[in-house]
């Protein structure tokens, strides 16, 4: 993986660097020890490794501010991080970076149940911001597989989702405002407790922008009431095609299920191995769940059940009581630990159109006998956003470089069928490179102008998101060089 | 100059010598004035993709919103945000195209439930203002790839670039639904009683309070349900029981027809007195208004959104349409507000949306200057400086 050559000026620069921010900042709140900045040197994308130059811990907006002042200050560049469970190496520092994490901004500012929100600091936790507001039976509705140990920042910077948001849509659509702090140091505030933009919608373009633009200390998110219960189906069909077309058919029927989860047959069997939740042995296995009241319930899986039926099922099983309901989500709930005990995996994150399930899942299953690793598929088929599993060897010479041609070949795919390289994972730098292919020149170049705007001098985040070629003019002119990450 | 495609849009700007005022249906004159060159779109017309299957339809921008949901109705299908028609209020004939709706990011009192305009637009194509064609996004439910220029475009009214093709997320049409309606709450018990349907677990897609003199003589207060036949049974006997107070239900066309009321704000068509759109936090919309009426300024206001959706049509005109008092009062309440219906003297006078605090105002004018640098969509619209 290609990252930019540190600038050996701003290495230089170090002692007062440290000596600087320790004036705006608690003692510990600075790290700079070697040894300690290396607990910082990756998030969840593992392969890539490098240690940033500085670690800083800020616990206000304030200090956030007078950080990225004297960074701007400095022209040093500056790494966000939330939690650091980025797959896609969102948060992967550089040797000449102030890492900036945000996991000392934790507390719940306000809670507001008449007007349905509540506003945190940025470095909380997805699920504990539904902590904070479930004693009136609330809840925060995007939930990243992640949502125990990710930030809040982070899922600002990703527009991160997951399993309900068929129904309740990704983190943009959750967003109200944030606090956020510019490059040069000036605290802005988009958005509020309102409901939309008032001119320009810099909110949504915030979003989603993977810590490029600013650095997001606080966030005002809009809370749910809990639906009154909730209730899964399990389905498993003979072939990939025929659960396709079921999904299709289901939504086509007017039904609004929270989710609706797809496993492929090699997932299904690690699952089960793993797990034990009692799943058939069938090609293709769907979860479909469905809220309301026990009679709203009844009623919908009524008619779930009865266009399942008509796709000729191998296994057809409503929930009967909790422990039911408990068992069949616990297997895809297991998925990626069952298939990691099993190898080493890549997780790809692609999006494509529901219709062309079939045809993808179909393709992979040939790609994976030209490339000679094997991929499970398990994804939420709703809303077309896949993750394919693919299995390799990490100690085997080769089988990382392997894995990811095919994992790259797969992305391509989605995008030839009108889909997208990533659907809730981001683009990092894992998928940085593969941009092209989704977007033009010229409309990656409308999407840097936007950076330009914000952070003329591409101090934050830089070499994320965008193609080191295309973006090599703007970080900085005077550092173009490039060498390969560890 | 009537472009027909992309390319011979492309193309117009890309020549143009001068200021250019994008029409689509011209049914939406909302913004400041613009003096410039008429730029038409409806030329770019037709669904290009529709699958219900996946939820997804593609048009291009001059696409009849009427022909886009006919469309869609055909298979059981609709827009979930529910698009205002502004042709009402506006006193506008002329036929609304979806791109209009798009750049103007309308959305209607299914905005709570469903979303706005902007989170059921999937992807754009749109031409800047050099004359280059680009796109962002596109027709998947999920896509974080590079930034979401979609939401950027979605509201911007044309003045970022010239929206040429919109891909929308839609949803299914409900089997039924039903409107419970309370007459005679002051707006400050409406807001309250509307709270408590939003924080309940009926799922409601509708919440508004209508003042007196609005539609009817007595204030009405109404929540909406929508979905199964037997769930909204249900669910609208669990929350008379929970509000507590008179609610009348009705259902079918009667709960159709009211909130097509609500939707295109009714009851204030036909006049011309000032109407602003105003959005704050829920329970700050009756304290607005009981300000602009204290001051003598409001004639009749309808809360939509559960409180949080301000329309107040301004009585007397104090040369600034009511803009400073709502401003102020926003200073201190947060939100924003929009002069949606003016004369064109008090559009050019007032701005006529929420003016932006410099760090904010700068980088609006940053993205202008990056997306349009000759100045040229739709010039002073949104109040450039």
């Amino acid at each position: 993986m290609e990252m930019p050559i540190p600038d050996p000026a701003v290495v230089a620069r170090k002692a007062r660097l440290v000596e600087r921010l320790a004036a705006v900042l608690p003692a510990d709140a600075v790290i700079h020890d070697d040894a300690e900045t290396r607990a910082y040197e990756c998030d969840a994308l593992t392969a890539y490794r490098c240690p940033p130059l500085v670690v800083v811990l800020p616990a206000s907006t304030r200090e956030v501010s007078e950080v990225l002042r004297i960074c701007h200050d400095e022209g040093v560049p500056v790494v966000p991080r939330g939690s650091g469970t980025s797959l896609a190496g969102g948060a992967l520092p550089t040797a000449d970076c102030v890492l900036l994490g945000v996991a000392r901004m934790t507390g719940v500012l306000e809670v507001d149940y008449p007007n349905r929100f509540v506003r945190v600091q940025a470095g909380r936790t997805n699920l504990s911001v539904s902590g904070a507001v479930e004693e009136e039976d609330f809840f925060y509705a995007p939930d990243p597989s992640s949502q125990l140990a990710c930030a809040i920042a982070g899922n600002v910077a990703m527009n991160s989702g997951g399993a309900h948001c068929l129904k309740y849509g990704v983190t943009t659509n959750n967003l109200l405002g944030v606090t956020m702090v510019l490059m040069d140091g000036t605290v802005v505030e988009l958005g509020g407790a309102h409901l939309d933009a008032g001119g320009l919608d810099l909110l949504g373009v915030v979003c989603g922008s993977e810590g490029q633009l600013g650095v997001v200390t606080e966030a005002t998110l809009r809370i749910l009431r809990k639906p009154e219960g909730a209730r899964p189906v399990l389905m498993g069909f003979d072939s990939n095609e025929v659960a396709g077309a079921c999904v299709a058919d289901i939504i086509r029927a007017g039904i609004l299920p929270v989710a609706i989860e797809f496993m492929d047959r090699p997932c299904i069997r690690a699952c089960e191995a793993f797990a034990g939740a009692g799943y058939p042995d069938c090609e293709a296995l769907l979860i479909v769940e469905v809220q309301g009241s026990d009679a709203e319930i009844d009623a919908q899986l009524a008619r779930i059940m009865a266009i399942a039926r008509t796709h000729d099922p191998v296994e057809l099983r409503e929930s009967e009581s909790e422990e039911e309901s408990a068992r069949i989500w616990l297997g895809r709930k297991s998925a990626f630990g069952a298939m990691g005990q099993i190898n080493d995996y890549m997780c790809l994150d692609g999006t494509i159109p529901v219709s062309s399930l079939p045809f993808v899942l179909k393709r992979i299953g040939e790609m994976s006998a030209e490339y000679g690793l094997d991929v499970a598929n398990v994804f939420h088929a709703g809303d077309g956003n896949m993750h394919p599993l693919i299995l390799f060897d990490a100690n085997r010479p080769g089988d990382l470089e392997t894995c990811e041609a095919f994992g790259a070949e797969i992305l391509k795919l989605c995008v030839e069928v009108g889909g997208c390289l990533t659907g809730e994972h981001g683009v990092g730098i894992e998928k940085r490179d593969l941009m092209l292919h989704q977007y033009a020149g010229a409309d990656l170049e409308a999407q840097m102008a936007v950076k330009d705007v914000f952070d003329p001098d591409w101090l934050l985040n830089p070499a994320k998101v965008f193609p080191l070629s295309v973006s090599d003019t703007r970080r900085t002119g005077r550092r173009t060089g490039r060498q390969t990450a560890a | 100059m009537e472009p027909r495609s992309e390319a011979e849009l492309a193309e117009a700007v890309a020549g143009a010598a001068g200021p250019l005022r994008v029409v689509g249906g011209g049914t939406r004159p909302i913004g400041a004035p613009v003096a410039g060159d008429p730029l038409p779109v409806a030329g770019l017309a037709g669904v290009s993709l529709y699958e219900p299957g996946a939820l997804t339809l593609v048009a291009a921008a001059g696409t009849p919103l009427a022909e886009v949901e006919q469309t869609l109705a055909v298979e059981g299908q609709r827009l979930g945000f529910e698009p205002m028609d502004h042709r009402p209020l506006l006193g506008r004939a002329g036929v609304p195209t979806i791109g209009g709706v798009a750049a103007a990011n309308v959305s209607g009192p299914r905005r709570i439930q469903a979303g706005a305009c902007r989170d059921s637009l999937l992807g754009v194509r749109f031409v800047d203002g050099r004359g280059a064609v680009l796109k962002n996004g596109g027709r998947v439910m999920k896509n974080v790839t590079g930034y979401d220029l979609v939401k950027l475009m979605a509201g911007a009214f044309g003045t970022l670039g010239v929206l040429t093709e919109v891909a929308f997320k839609v949803q299914a049409i409900p089997e039924t639904e039903a409107t419970l309606v309370a007459t005679g709450l002051d707006a400050g018990e409406a807001v309250d009683r509307l709270s408590a349907a939003l924080g309940s677990p009926y799922d409601i897609t509708g919440a508004a309070h209508l003042g007196p003199g609005c539609g009817a003589p007595e204030a009405r207060t109404v929540v909406r349900i929508e979905g199964l036949a037997d769930s909204v049974r249900y669910r609208a006997g669990a929350l008379k029981s929970a509000l507590g107070g008179d609610w009348q239900v009705i259902g079918d066309e009667a709960s159709a027809a009211l909130w097509r009321e609500v939707r295109d704000v009714a009851p204030f068509a036909a006049g011309d007195a000032p109407v602003w759109r105003v959005s704050v936090k829920p329970s700050d919309g009756p304290v607005l208004v009981a300000v602009l009426e204290q001051a003598g300024l409001a004639k009749r206001a309808i809360l939509d959104w559960g409180g949080g959706l301000v329309w107040v049509e301004v009585d007397d005109d104090p040369g600034d349409g009511g803009a400073a008092a709502i401003r102020d009062e926003l200073a201190r309440l947060g939100g924003h507000a929009t002069l949606v219906r003016g004369s064109d003297a008090l559009r050019a006078r007032v701005p006529v949306f929420q003016p932006e605090p410099a760090p904010l105002a700068a980088i609006s004018a940053g993205l202008r200057a990056k997306f349009d640098p000759r100045g040229i969509l739709n010039p002073g619209l949104m109040g450039r400086c």
